[in-house]
C-alpha cells in the first residue's frame, strides 16, 4: 500500500513555536485582575486535626479571603469519592492541603500561609499496602463503606482496601498439582512521581453570568468539566474548560488535579479569577504521583517449560486516597499474566489506602508493575528449569487461539509476540542470555521482558473531529485530543491528509482545546488517542471528501464513480486532465454564485469504543480489550567492587499495527523507555519514620539527565489492527512497560542473586550481596567497597 | 516569612533591547523576565536551580534564571530564547525530535547555543557536563543528542 503522509517523518505542527519558546502553556498567558492562591499543607502523615487558626493570617497584607475543608466539605475522585479539596477532620498524607489562601499577589498568600497554625493529634501510620490489607490495620477512611463509586471497583468497607478485583481461570489447585516446578517471590515497587516538567497550573473565574470560566493543566478536558457539574451541581453548560497544550502529562494530569480548589477559591473571593500555580515541591508532594506496588506470585511449569499455574496477588499502594489506582489495579488483574499463555490463573488485585502522598494514573497504568513480578518470575523459573529465559518466554508466548486471563481468545491481528522477543535479543547480542567478564572488577549480562497493554477503555467513550475547508482549499482540524507532547495531533493531521490526498502542510491543527468549541473527546490517556480520535478524523475527512466529490458530480454531470482524487483536484478517472480544484470547489466557484460564504464543507466524523472490556467480579470473565504486544531487552555492565552500573543498550521491539510517524513513534518509545528507566534504577520517594517525604524536589528525587541513558535500540513489527486507523494501534505508554523488569533480571544475572526491589540503586545491589546481618557479622558497614571475589 | 518591600530601578539589555525596570529586591531575573517583561519561553519549573527550564544566557553564559536577583544584573546583557531566530540549533532540535512537550526546550537550546559557541567541536563529555544541567522527561534525551550533533555538522558546513 502507497501512502503520501503515513509512515512519514513529518515534522510535528507545533514545533516551529516550540523551538522559538513562543508556545504558550497555561502559566504563560496574563489573566486580569487574577488573585493568587497559596495553601497550607499537612506535615503529619496521619492526624486528627484539631484546630485551624486563620486569624493572624486573615489579617495580613493583601488577604482576600482563606479556606478550610470545613468549608465546603464535598469528596471528589474519578471512580471513588474520597477525598476532600481540602482536608477535613483528618490529614493521611504529608504534603496533603489543609488550608488555602487568596491574596492579591503570590507572596502576599504565601506569606499569609506561614502564618496559619495547626494543631494535630498524631494517629498510627499505615506504612505499607500488605500491612494494610490485613484485617485489624488503623484506617485511613472509616467512612469508606458510605463513599459513592463506580460498580467496576469493588471496595472492601471497614478496611482499607479500596478496590479488589479477582481473576479465576481455570483450576488453580490441580494446575499447580500438573507443574513439576514452582517458583515463588515477593516483590515491590516503592511510590515515585511523574515529574513532568511543567508543574500543575489552574486559573478559575466565575464570571458576572455565572459562566465557570477554567484555564488549566489537563489531559482530560471533558472529564473536569463533567466533575466539576457533578461536584458543585453546575450546569454542563455553564462550565468552560479551556486547556492549552501540556508541558508533559504521562498520566499525572489525567482527572481533577487543582481545578475543584481553585474553583472553590474563586468562588470565596466573589467569582475573581484565582491561579494556583504548584510549586515543583506542590507539585510532587501536594498532587498526585505514582501509586507503589508489592506483589507475592507463584508460577508452575513443566520440565519443559510450559506454564500450568499463576497465582498473582497485587497490592497495590494507592497512597491516602485511591484516584485513578483503583482502576490501575483493575487494569493489573486483567493484564495479570503478562503475555503467556497459562491455563489456570489466580489473581487477587488489591488497591489499598496508606499514608504515602497519593497515586494516579502513570505511563503504564499497572502494567509495569505486574510485569516486573511476573518477568522476575518467568527468570527465577528459567533458572530453576536451567532454561535460556529467552526459550522460556518463546515457548510460553501469547498466540493467536490463546486466552488471556479474562477469557479473551487472541486473534491473529492481535500481533506477533514471537517476533518482538527474538528481534529483542538480537538487537542487544543476546546469545544465551550468561554473564561476560570485562575486566577483573566488570561484568556483562543482558535481561529480557515481554510485555502487553490493554487499552482499558469504557465502552460509553468516544472521540469526534470535524475537517472544514477552507477557500484556499486547505483543511482545518479540529478535535478535542490534548497535546502532552506525543504529537497525536501530528499524527491525526497526516492521517486526514492521506483521506483527502492532500499535503499535511495544508491541514492546520490547533492545540488549545476549549470544551465549548472543541468537538468532544472522552480523555487523552491510555495511549487510546491515536486509535480513537484517528478514527474519527478519518471518518470526518471522508465526509468532507464526498462532499467535494458530489460537488465535483454535479459540475462534470458525472456519477462520482466516475471520478477520482488526488493532489487537491477531482478529476475524471477516464480523462484526467479533466479536473477542478478543491480550491475552486471549496469556493464554489464554477457552481452557483460563491458557495463558501454561506455552505462551508464541513466533514464530521465519531467513533465510538467497540471492545468492551467489562469483567465478571468473581471471576474476571469478560471481554477485554486491543492489546499491543512487544518485548524489550536491555544490557548492563555492572562494577563488582562497588555495585556501579550502566544499562549500556536497551532494545523495544513492539507490534504496533502501523506506524503513522516513524519520528514520533520512535519519540514516544525512546522516552518511555528512559522513564521506566529512572523507575527501575533511581526514581522512588525516600520516607523517615513518620512517613514524610525526604527528597521532595528535583535536587533529591533523581530523574534520568543527559550521558545517562543507554543506546536506544528500537524496532516496529507492524500486524495491523483489523478496525485500527490505517492498522495503527496505541504506543505511547507500552515502551515503559518492560523495562525495569529487564533491568533487574540482567542486574540478577550479573550478580547472581535476585533483585525484586526497586530502585535498583548500588546500595540494593550490594545489600542483595551482603544482606545486613551477613554484612554486620563480617563488620562491613556501607559505602565501603567489596570484592566480590 | 520576611517581606521585602524596596524596589530598585534597574536597566537591562534584554535581546538586544535596553530596558529600564522597577523590581523589588527580591524578585528573581526570571519572575522579571516572565512577568515584567512577558518573556515567558523560559519557564519557572523548580526555582530551585535543579532542572534547567529557566536557563538564559547572561553576558553569553548560561545561566539558571530563577537563581539570580534582577538587581544582580544591573547593566548586563541578557539572551532569552525570544531573542534567538533561526539559528543551527533550533532547526536541529526540530529535525531531530530535540522536543516533544517543548517545556524544557527553550533552556535545553539555549544551553546547547552556548556550548556551541564555546565548544564548537566538543567531546561527548564536554557536551554531557553542560547539559547535565537541564532535566527533560519527553524525550529520553536521544533526540537532544542528535540534534546537537546535527547542528554541528551544519555550522561546520556553514562556517566551509
Amino acid at each position: 500500500m502507497f501512502y503520501s503522509s503515513i509512515g512519514k517523518p513529518i515534522i510535528r505542527k507545533d514545533g516551529i513555536e516550540k523551538i522559538n519558546g513562543s508556545i504558550k502553556y497555561v502559566n504563560d498567558y496574563t489573566y486580569s485582575g487574577v488573585l493568587y492562591a497559596a495553601i497550607k499543607t499537612s506535615v503529619l502523615s496521619h492526624g486528627k486535626i484539631k484546630s485551624i487558626d486563620t486569624r493572624k493570617a486573615s489579617q495580613l497584607s493583601g488577604v482576600r479571603a482563606i479556606l478550610t475543608g470545613e468549608d465546603y466539605p464535598i469528596l471528589q475522585g474519578c471512580y471513588l469519592k474520597d477525598k476532600p479539596p481540602l482536608a477535613v477532620d483528618k490529614v493521611r498524607y504529608y504534603g496533603e492541603p489543609v488550608a488555602a489562601v487568596v491574596a492579591d499577589t503570590f507572596e502576599e498568600a504565601a506569606a499569609a500561609a506561614e502564618e496559619i497554625k495547626i494543631e494535630y493529634e498524631p494517629l498510627p501510620l499505615v506504612k505499607n499496602a500488605r500491612d494494610a490489607s490485613n484485617k485489624g490495620a488503623p484506617l485511613l477512611h472509616e467512612n469508606l463503606g458510605k463513599y459513592s463509586y463506580k460498580d467496576t471497583i469493588q471496595p472492601e468497607k471497614n478496611s482499607n482496601i479500596a478496590n479488589h478485583t479477582k481473576i479465576r481461570k481455570g483450576n488453580i489447585v490441580s494446575g499447580f498439582e500438573n507443574s513439576d516446578v514452582i517458583i515463588e517471590a515477593s516483590l515491590s515497587i516503592p511510590s515515585g512521581d511523574h515529574a513532568a516538567m511543567e508543574p500543575r497550573t489552574t486559573i478559575a473565574e466565575i464570571r458576572s453570568d455565572g459562566q465557570v470560566v477554567i484555564h488549566t493543566s489537563t489531559q482530560t478536558p471533558f472529564l473536569v468539566r463533567k466533575l466539576l457539574s457533578t461536584y458543585f451541581k453546575i450546569p454542563v453548560k455553564r462550565i468552560t474548560i479551556i486547556a492549552p497544550p501540556l508541558g508533559g502529562g504521562f498520566g499525572g494530569k489525567a482527572g481533577i488535579q487543582l481545578e475543584a480548589l481553585a474553583y472553590l477559591l474563586s468562588r470565596a473571593v466573589g467569582g475573581r479569577p484565582v491561579k494556583i500555580a504548584n510549586t515543583r515541591e506542590a507539585d510532587l508532594l501536594m498532587s498526585a504521583g505514582r501509586n507503589g506496588m508489592e506483589a507475592t506470585i507463584r508460577l508452575g511449569s513443566t520440565l519443559e517449560g510450559r506454564l500450568q499455574a499463576a497465582e498473582l496477588m497485587y497490592y497495590f499502594d494507592c497512597g491516602a486516597y485511591a484516584d485513578y489506582v483503583v482502576k490501575i489495579s483493575r487494569a493489573a488483574a486483567i493484564a495479570c499474566t503478562g503475555p503467556y499463555h497459562i491455563p489456570n490463573v489466580w489473581c487477587d488485585s488489591l488497591c489499598v489506602y496508606t499514608n504515602k502522598p497519593y497515586g494516579t494514573a502513570y505511563r503504564g497504568y499497572g502494567h509495569t508493575e505486574l510485569t516486573f513480578a511476573v518477568e522476575r518470575g518467568m527468570d527465577i523459573l528459567a533458572k530453576k528449569l536451567g532454561m535460556d529465559p529467552l526459550r522460556l518466554r518463546l515457548i510460553n508466548a501469547i498466540e493467536a487461539g490463546d486466552t488471556t486471563p479474562c477469557l479473551n481468545t487472541m486473534e491473529d491481528n492481535d500481533g506477533n509476540l514471537r517476533r518482538c522477543l527474538e528481534r529483542a535479543a538480537d538487537l542487544i547480542n543476546w546469545q544465551d542470555g550468561g554473564v561476560k567478564w570485562v575486566d577483573e572488577y566488570t561484568i556483562r549480562a543482558s535481561g529480557i521482558s515481554a510485555l502487553w497493554k490493554a487499552t482499558i477503555i469504557s465502552l460509553n467513550t468516544g472521540d469526534n473531529a470535524l475537517v472544514s475547508v477552507d477557500e484556499d482549499g486547505s483543511v482545518n482540524l479540529h478535535c478535542g485530543v490534548m497535546e502532552l507532547g506525543q504529537g497525536t495531533k501530528t499524527a491525526l493531521a497526516q492521517i486526514a491528509a492521506e483521506v483527502l490526498r492532500i499535503s499535511t502542510d495544508n491541514v492546520k491543527v490547533f492545540m488549545p482545546v476549549n470544551t465549548d468549541t472543541s468537538p468532544y473527546d472522552w480523555a487523552t490517556v491510555g495511549s487510546r488517542s491515536l486509535f480513537m480520535a484517528g478514527k474519527a478524523v478519518i471518518e470526518a475527512a471522508e465526509d468532507a471528501l464526498n462532499q467535494l466529490l458530489d460537488r465535483a458530480s454535479n459540475l462534470f454531470k458525472l456519477p462520482k464513480e466516475a471520478l477520482d482524487y488526488g493532489g487537491g483536484r477531482v478529476f475524471v478517472k477516464a480523462k484526467p486532465d479533466i479536473y477542478i480544484d478543491f480550491i475552486k470547489l471549496a469556493g464554489g466557484e464554477g457552481l452557483e454564485g460563491n458557495i463558501i460564504s454561506r455552505n462551508q464543507i464541513i466533514g464530521r466524523g465519531n467513533y465510538k469504543m467497540q471492545h468492551k472490556y467489562e469483567i465478571d467480579p468473581e471471576t474476571g470473565e469478560g471481554r477485554a480489550t486491543i492489546w499491543t504486544l512487544g518485548a524489550e531487552a536491555v544490557e548492563v555492565e555492572v562494577n563488582i567492587e562497588d555495585f556501579s552500573f550502566k544499562v549500556l543498550r536497551a532494545a523495544c521491539v513492539m507490534d504496533v499495527g502501523k506506524v503513522i510517524n516513524p519520528e514520533l513513534a520512535r519519540g514516544q518509545v525512546v522516552g518511555s523507555m528512559a522513564m521506566a528507566l529512572g523507575m527501575a534504577t533511581t526514581e522512588s520517594f525516600n520516607f523517615n519514620k513518620g512517613l514524610q517525604v525526604l527528597n521532595g524536589s528535583l535536587r533529591s528525587y533523581k530523574v534520568l539527565r543527559l550521558g545517562e541513558e543507554p543506546e536506544y535500540l528500537v524496532e516496529f513489527i507492524e500486524t495491523p489492527q483489523v478496525d485500527g486507523p490505517y492498522g495503527a494501534r496505541g504506543l505511547g505508554e507500552q515502551a515503559a512497560i518492560g523495562i525495569p523488569a529487564a533491568v533487574a533480571n540482567a542486574l540478577s544475572t550479573a550478580l547472581g542473586t535476585e533483585l525484586n526491589r526497586l530502585p535498583l540503586v548500588p546500595e540494593a545491589l550490594w545489600r542483595s550481596k551482603y544482606p545486613m546481618e551477613e554484612a554486620n557479622a563480617i563488620g562491613i558497614t556501607e559505602g565501603i567497597a567489596l570484592k566480590l571475589k | 516569612m520576611i517581606m521585602y518591600h524596596e524596589i530598585a530601578e534597574i536597566s537591562l539589555r534584554v535581546n538586544g533591547e535596553n530596558r529600564r525596570l522597577w523590581v523589588r529586591a527580591a524578585d528573581t531575573l526570571l519572575a522579571v523576565l516572565r512577568n515584567h517583561m512577558g518573556l515567558t519561553g523560559g519557564k519557572a519549573a523548580c526555582e530551585n536551580g535543579d532542572c534547567g527550564a529557566c536557563t538564559v544566557l547572561l553576558e553569553d553564559r548560561p545561566v539558571k534564571a530563577c537563581l539570580i536577583l534582577a538587581v544582580e544584573v544591573e547593566g548586563m546583557d541578557i539572551l532569552t530564547i525570544e531573542g534567538l531566530k533561526q539559528t543551527e540549533i533550533q532547526r536541529a532540535f526540530l529535525e531531530n525530535g530535540g522536543f516533544q512537550c517543548g517545556y524544557c526546550t527553550p533552556g535545553f537550546i539555549l544551553n546547547a547555543y552556548a556550548l556551541l559557541k564555546a565548544h564548537p567541536e566538543a567531546d561527548d563529555e564536554t557536551d554531557k557536563e553542560w547539559l547535565q544541567s537541564n532535566i527533560c522527561r519527553c524525550t529520553g534525551y536521544e533526540g537532544i543528542k542528535r540534534s546537537l550533533k546535527a547542528a554541528r555538522k551544519m555550522m561546520a558546513e556553514g562556517s566551509e
